[in-house]
Parts: structure tokens; sequence; C-alpha cells
């Protein structure tokens, strides 16, 4: 080849890959612009109030309401339960591991439990309905075997591994200096983790959080099975609830036709998923630079 | 009690603190363990007992003791090696523009900000894209290929980010080292660098493929179907996968179908793990190659 097609082809090459690179633009293009279109048609039916703020959802009933709330407590129900699993005993895993481990616990330790983020969340979804839940009912009085409890649990057990790797990272790039200052002022290893480990690396650890939230209010699989189907405005764990994200898979199991209005009800319900997601994961992106600025 | 009694015993209190919060570390990590140990012994019990060559090589039926995976399996594997050939190209392609070309300019600062951003949009959101762009607009209808796109667009960001990874492990001087013997950008990429990197982009294809295998929500809103009783032909045929065939099997009140439903996630388990399995020997290989 001669050095002039050499440079053209070289020229071309990067304009390719180029494109390739630019092509996950048109994907999030894509993403709003399906969500916005269906979503707009369907508000052209229902208004914005009603839809955000009325409290009963029965868009696949012959007496309709399009009020997401109940949805939204679902998810929200769901979510905080796995939070309430995840965060504290993330944080401590993550303690043990970064300050007081042996390196080869934590080497074995660490992989082993990122193994519960690599399970197929269908696999967690029949976990929840045909062993925790059984099992919750030999000691939970008036618990359903549908339930947000159970789900909510199990939902805790698989982000378990994402908050305790993402803050054990964050408590480990502390800088060791901080801890030695500690030590030197005759602090046990529980005051220097507690009280300058664990507020150093705070935005980091809530980077972390915060991405676990997000993760937890997009599940679907496991609040599909083990969460029953019944939009329900409650903060009662016991009974059947309904996620938005299950909701969108239990109009999709059915045969509802492109055009109509329950159609369209997945893609505002998507909508109003994607945006609190991409809130929250804004959030924990924000969170996560501040902390690389602290410690970079 | 003087003084000094206090704060030897405040010091023993501190101490005691300390390994209580050590010992509650190490439970709850143990209980974290138990947990998955507790999942994995739960399926195997419920599972195992109904595994047999009839259940892998039957079609679903109504009568759970004569139903099994062979549709699913086989959609499954079709599935994800369109969706192989869809989104590898594209994510090495665009994994190499930005580790290797871009990473000065702002667009390609933007491409990355987006990149990480719809790595955290949640699955089943892609399948609502799917179901609006491929399905419908496109028109490819419940087809594998109307699958396989949907997966492929939800495995990029994760492809795009393991191979960078990849990418940038490779030392700097080998590129020197290439361009001082005169050779240009790309055939530094295609000849020196993308070969050194060849085991963690591997391995980060096939973890990213297998996750894709356990995906469920977005092909069920896609419309993917749920009794499927023949293994799909063609890019058009319509399919169902492994991890629907299992939601369809829990979905059902009798406890026969359960048992089914816990012997093909083993199935999908020992497959997920021929996977890892499978990286894992790779990059031993390639490894001592070097």
């Amino acid at each position: 080849m001669t050095v002039r097609s050499r440079q053209i082809f070289e020229f071309f090459v990067e304009r390719a890959l180029f494109l390739c690179a630019a092509f996950s633009i048109l994907v999030t293009a894509g993403i709003i612009l399906v969500l916005m279109w269906e979503t707009g048609a369907f508000l052209q039916e229902v208004p914005l109030s009603e839809f955000l703020f009325g409290t009963e959802w029965t868009p696949l009933f012959y007496d309709k309401h399009f009020g997401v709330l109940p949805l939204v407590s679902g998810t929200l129900l769901a979510s905080a339960i796995a939070m309430l699993v995840a965060l504290p005993s993330g944080l401590l895993i993550a303690i043990y591991l970064s300050e007081y481990a042996p390196g080869q616990i934590r080497r074995i330790v660490r992989p082993v439990l990122e193994v519960l983020a690599g399970v197929p969340t269908v696999v967690y979804g029949y976990f929840a309905l045909q062993f925790v839940t059984p099992l919750l009912q030999t000691f939970v009085p008036g618990l359903a075997g549908f339930n947000a409890l159970s789900p909510g649990i199990v939902m805790g057990i698989m982000i378990l591994p994402l908050v305790s790797s993402l803050s054990e990272d964050a408590l480990r790039s502390v800088p060791h200096g901080l801890r030695e200052g500690a030590y030197a002022l005759g602090a046990t290893r529980m005051q220097t983790s507690l009280r300058v480990v664990v507020p150093a690396a705070f935005s980091g650890i809530s980077a972390a959080v915060v991405l676990a939230a997000s993760r937890a209010i997009g599940e679907t699989m496991i609040v599909a099975i083990a969460a029953g189907q019944q939009p329900r405005l409650t903060l009662d764990p016991r009974v059947p609830v309904e996620t938005m994200t299950a909701y969108i898979v239990q109009v999709s199991l059915g045969d509802t036709p492109a055009g109509t209005l329950e159609y369209r009800t997945i893609f505002a319900v998507g909508m109003l998923l994607f945006v609190s997601t991409f809130i929250l994961n804004l959030i924990s992106n924000w969170l996560r630079e501040r902390f690389r600025e602290e410690y970079a | 009690m003087t003084a000094g009694q206090t704060e030897v015993r405040t010091g023993f209190a501190r101490l005691m603190a300390d390994r209580l919060l050590a010992f509650f570390g190490l439970l709850v990590t143990l209980l974290a363990l138990i947990a998955l140990g507790a999942l994995i012994y739960d399926v195997l019990r419920d599972g195992v007992g109904r595994l047999s060559w009839q259940f892998l090589s039957s079609y679903p039926s109504r009568r759970a003791e004569e139903a099994g995976i062979l549709a699913a399996l086989a959609g499954s594997m079709f599935v994800i090696g369109v969706t192989a050939i869809i989104a590898i190209p594209l994510g090495v392609a665009a994994a190499i523009y930005l580790e290797e070309y871009g990473a000065r300019g702002r667009v390609s600062r933007l491409i990355e900000i987006n990149i990480s951003n719809l790595a955290g949009v949640p699955s089943i959101i892609y399948g609502l894209l799917g179901l609006g762009l491929f399905v419908r607009i496109m028109g490819m209808g419940r087809s594998v290929l109307a699958g396989s796109c949907t997966l492929a667009l939800l495995a990029l960001p994760v492809i795009i980010l393991a191979t960078r990874e990849a990418l940038r492990a490779v030392p700097g001087t080998l590129r020197e080292a290439s361009y001082a013997l005169g050779a240009t950008k790309w055939q530094t990429v295609w000849h020196q660098v993308l070969p050194a990197a060849l085991p963690g982009v591997l391995t980060g294809l096939i973890l990213a493929l297998s996750r894709s295998i356990g995906e469920t929500a977005p092909l069920i809103t896609i419309g993917a179907l749920t009794y499927v009783p023949f293994a799909p032909k063609d890019i058009w045929s319509p399919f169902t996968v492994l991890p629907i065939q299992i939601f369809n099997w829990v979905s059902r009140p009798q406890a026969a179908f359960a048992e089914n439903a816990a012997a093909g996630i083993v199935v999908l388990l020992a497959l997920l793990l021929a996977m890892n399995a499978v990286a894992i020997v790779l990059r031993d290989k390639f490894q001592r190659a070097r």
C-alpha cells in the first residue's frame, strides 16, 4: 500500500470506529424517544395530575383508573426493605473486609459474594417464592403467599455485593495516613473505622448506596414472581402488592394490542421508572466524582 | 474508685467494642455466604430429581411430568449467538475508539458519560425500547432477531466497559515500540494492542454474554412467548428462552411445575458456570502463552 492510500485507509477506520462509539448516543435517544412518544399519547387521554397523584390503578378493568401511586408505593416498599437488608449488612461487610479481615479471607470472600450479583434474577424470584416466603410464614403472622417482605429481602441479598464491594473500594482508597493518625491518638480499630475511615469515605459509600437503590427500583423478576400482581396503596409488607416493573411484565404477558391505552400505560410507567433511576444514577455519579476529587 | 481504674475499664470496654465489631462483620459476611448456600441448596434439592434426558429433550407440555426445556434451551443458544454477532463487533470497536483514539475530545467525554448512564438503565426499559423500536417500528415482530437486538443493546455498555479495561491494561511501551518501527495507529491496534488484550477482552465478552443469558424481563416485554413447542428455525421465528420458561413454570400453582422450574434453574446455572469456567480457562491459557 502506498503512503497515501494507507492514510485514507486509516482515516476511514477511525471514522468507522467513531460511528460505533457514537451508536450508544443513538441508543439513549431511542429510549427517550420511544418512551416520550407513547407517554405523550397516553397523557393526551389521561391528565398528568391523575396519573401522578391518583390513588387507584385499574387500567385493565372495566372501570379504569390511572393513578400510578399504588405502583409507586409497591416499588418503594419493596426497595426500602431491600435497602434495610443491604445497607447495614453491606456496610458491615465492607468495614470487616477492608479494616479487619486478613488479605487471604478478603481474596476468597469478595469474589464469592459477587457471585450473588451474577445469579439471574428469575432464580432469585424462585428462591423468594419457594424458600423465603414459606420460611417467613412460620414466624410472621398473617404473611400472605405473595407479599412485599420476601422479595424485598431477597432483592436486598441481590444488591448486597454492590453495596459491599463499592463501599469496600471507597474505604480502601482512604489514605493510610488518616488511619495512622487515629491510631497514634490511641484510637482502637473500631474507633478508627467508624469515626475516621467511614466518614472520610462517606461520599464514596453514599454513591454505592444510591446506585444500589436505583438497582432495586428497576429490578423486575423477583417482585414479578413473589410480590403478587395487585396494585395496592399500602405500607403493609405482608400483603400482595405490585411494583412498576411487575406491572410492565403483567401487561406484556397478556396480548394487549399496540396503540390501545392499556398498551401505552406500560410506556408511561416505564418513563416514570426511567426518570427516577436516571436521577438516582446521576446523584450516584456526582457523589463518586466528588469522592474521587477528594482523594485523587 | 480512682480515676485510673475508670480509665482501665473504659479501655477494656473499647477493646471489647472493637472485638464486637469484628465479630459482627464476620457474622454478617458468613450470613451472606449462607444465603448463597441456601439458594443453591434449595434449587438443587427441588430440581435435581427432575433432571433427566427426557427433561432436556422434550418440548413444553401442559402435563408437568412430560414437559421439557428443549425449545427454551435451543432458543437461549440461538438468541445469545445472534446477540454476540451484533454486540461484540460494535462494542469492541466502540471501546477501541474510546480507549485508543478519542481519549481527548469533548465528544468522547460525552459518549463515555452516556455509556456509563446506559449501564445503569433498568433492563426492562431496554425491553420497552425493543418493543417500540424493533417489534413495532422496524416490524421485526416477536422474533429471535428482535430479542437479540434488544439483548445486544443491553450488553453493549458492559462489553464496552470490559473491553476498555482490557485495552487499558496493555502497557504503553508496546504501542510506542510499534510506532517506532513505523506502524500506523490501526496497525498498532490491530497487530499489537488487540492480541495483547485478547484474554481480557474474551473474558469480558463471555461474562457480558453470560449475563444476557439470564435476562428475563426485557424479553418478556418485547413479547417473547411463554409457550413455544418448537425450536426456532431462523432469526424470524418466534422463540422462548430458559429464564422465560422457568418464569412460566414458577408462576403456575402446581407443585410439579415448581419442580420443573427448579430443574430448569439447575440447567441455567450449569450453563452459566460452564461459560464462566471457559472464561477463566481462556484467560489462564493466554496468560501462560505469553
